[in-house]
């Protein structure tokens, strides 16, 4: 509060007072601030430098190149999007993560905000509901692909035992193109749904009480409190989690279908990213893989403006 | 404040309340039935929480089981046996995957934190031309998602010789906004005061950092920490690109080809896992506080 004043005050007086600087020869107080402001910045900023956008923009411009082997570069222009377009591999990998996104992102919203407004009532035992509910998000999706491997076996697997018990038929889960990339779907949603759902809970532990209080004194119920109180003041919460989950889903995932489906079968969860990774590192297609990923981001982009828009940015200021 | 003394004794939770529907006058807060929400959600939570943790638990027993019985569908093993875990640890260098993996995650979480807290200091605290324009493009590369800049950064990588090395694996993890963004936060909300007397008094910045605002983000830097070296420990993608010798494998991908390698040797596969994910498990339960406030702080804009 008064160190606004100060600062000014001090501002004010440092050109008159100069030489009272004890440190610095001849390096008033601004510049010191800089160079020390430019040290303390250099290793990161390189670091993003080099390691982000460097990558970012040869991404974009690997794409016209045909890239063979080592360091051997050929301008082929439009040629990798050419094949992009023609490649029917490439559209059906589009497709999977077209359904894979529209299922999975709306699935895991709803799962993690019901588990968040679950855990934010003051039950017996909370602490480790929470903590049970959160457990699955520290396991690498490595251990949870091999995991879920052995438990969607289709023979000697503990869900296909469970279903045979209940005197239903088993399935073979991970053997059919539609049920594996529900079986993706799925585990996905059981690792990730503890981690928002603590970003829904810290969203709904800011929403003041008082507000509850009123609604209730209205005589709301509980799903009115929820569309007129909760869902409303959530907006950014709800904002946040959509895009996240969105870009994790169109660009990540890759550990678990490498572990637990390969892709397979028949193509069945070969995702973008997936097909985008083989090309690139199977084959060595360096510049059709960032053909295709640039495409991917633009994909990516738009998904993005166009959430933004539906959710106006996460504000709740405007009308409701 | 007369409302705080009727909804503490009707809340939610409370089970007393007659059957005042929604827009019912008189009793107000009402719930329909007496006992049954608490119960229920109560129920629902168990039942939800056992959804959750039963896989896992699964794969821990299961680990325990013989090449006979870990496909037999028990939670309890039947013949309990330690020889799956010897079996990993001798038949595999299993030992070296570990300790690569724990060499790498601490080094990065270590030198991330440095040049992170550093960063975001200059950002949050000193004054210099440009600065928010800067905090905006740093801030930008938060939305470059590593997977699809894989393929030119294993290029930028081939050229600056970082294959199939630990620096390969250490250096190109350190970078990443996230870190930055959230101790920039944290280094807005300290109060001046205290960093202005050290100034007032001839602290040099890096004095005023080192001496005075690290000290006092222990907090925060404790739970990045965590979530660095849960987030790094967990990492395949760019190990498995970035190299191929057998004395640099990092434990994810010793179990991915340990598992393509003993196919159905589920006992050997699960106590593998299960080795891989009790480190963050033991992590998880000594500090989840940590984070889960990581998290919370990271939902808030």
């Amino acid at each position: 509060m008064s160190s606004v004043a100060a600062k000014e005050r001090r501002a004010a007086a440092a050109p008159a007072q100069a030489p009272v600087s004890t440190r610095g020869p001849g390096l008033s107080r601004r510049h010191r601030e800089w160079l020390a402001a430019a040290l303390f910045l250099a290793p990161d900023v390189l670091g993003l430098l080099v390691f982000v956008a460097v990558p970012m923009v040869l991404s974009v411009a690997l794409s016209f190149f045909q890239v063979s082997g080592f360091g051997s570069y050929e301008w082929i222009g439009l040629g990798n999007y050419e094949r992009m377009m023609n490649d029917p591999l490439f559209w059906d990998s589009m497709k999977i993560t077209g359904l894979y996104v529209v299922i999975l992102v709306p699935v895991l919203f709803c799962v993690s905000l019901g588990l968040g407004l679950l855990v934010k009532q003051k039950l017996p035992g909370m602490g480790v509901y929470r903590t049970a509910l959160f457990l699955p998000y520290v396991i690498s999706l490595v251990v949870v692909g091999v995991l879920w491997k052995f438990l969607l076996d289709e023979q000697t697997g503990a869900v296909n035992r469970a279903m045979r018990a209940a005197g239903l038929d088993g399935e073979s889960w991970l053997g059919s193109p539609s049920l594996a990339l529900g079986c993706v779907i799925a585990v996905m949603v059981w690792v990730m749904m503890g981690y928002y759902m603590i970003i829904f809970l810290s969203g709904l532990q800011e929403i003041p009480k008082e507000y509850y209080e009123a609604a209730k004194l209205d005589g709301a119920g509980p799903w009115r409190q929820f569309r007129s109180v909760t869902w409303p003041l959530l907006r950014p919460t709800s904002f946040f989690v959509l895009m996240m989950s969105t870009v994790a889903a169109i660009t990540g995932g890759l550990d678990l279908i490498f572990v637990l489906t390969n892709g397979g079968p028949a193509n069945g969860t070969s995702l973008a990213i997936f097909y985008i990774y083989q090309q690139a590192f199977g084959f060595g297609e360096y510049g059709y893989a960032s053909a295709m990923g640039s495409f991917l981001v633009l994909i990516m982009v738009a998904v993005s403006a166009v959430i933004f828009k539906f959710t106006r940015g996460g504000r709740f200021d405007d009308g409701e | 404040m007369a409302s705080d003394t009727l909804t503490t004794g009707t809340g939610r939770t409370g089970g007393s309340g007659g059957p005042g529907g929604p827009g019912g006058s008189g009793a107000p807060a009402g719930r329909r039935r007496p006992l049954s929400p608490r119960t229920g959600l109560t129920a629902l939570a168990v039942v939800l929480s056992v959804i959750s943790v039963l896989p896992v638990l699964w794969m821990l027993t299961s680990s325990f089981k013989t090449r006979e019985t870990v496909t037999d569908g028990k939670l309890i093993p039947t013949d309990f046996t330690f020889d799956n875990f010897v079996y990993v640890f001798t038949e595999v260098p299993f030992a070296r995957y570990l300790w690569n993996s724990f060499f790498i995650s601490a080094v990065i979480t270590i030198a991330a934190l440095f040049f992170h807290s550093m960063a975001a200091y200059a950002l949050a605290r000193l004054r210099f031309p440009g600065r928010e324009k800067l905090f905006g493009a740093i801030f930008a590369t938060l939305l470059v998602t590593a997977p699809v800049v894989l393929i030119p950064l294993f290029m930028v990588a081939r050229e600056l010789g970082l294959l199939d090395s630990y620096a390969g694996l250490i250096i190109p993890a350190i970078f990443n906004a996230f870190g930055i963004f959230l101790l920039r936060q944290f280094y807005l909300g300290l109060p001046k005061e205290l960093e202005e007397a050290a100034v007032i008094d001839g602290c040099g910045h890096w004095r005023v950092y080192w001496n005075i605002v690290l000290p006092m983000s222990r907090p925060i830097l404790s739970a990045l920490a965590i979530f660095f070296f849960l987030a790094n420990w967990n990492a395949f993608v760019w190990p498995l690109v970035a190299t191929s010798d057998q004395d640099l494998t990092v434990v994810q991908l010793g179990i991915a080809s340990f598992q393509t390698q003993y196919t159905s040797n589920w006992n050997y596969i699960l106590a593998a896992a299960t080795v891989a994910a009790l480190p963050m498990l033991i992590l998880f339960f000594v500090f989840q506080r940590q984070i889960v406030e990581s998290i919370k702080t990271s939902g808030i804009k």
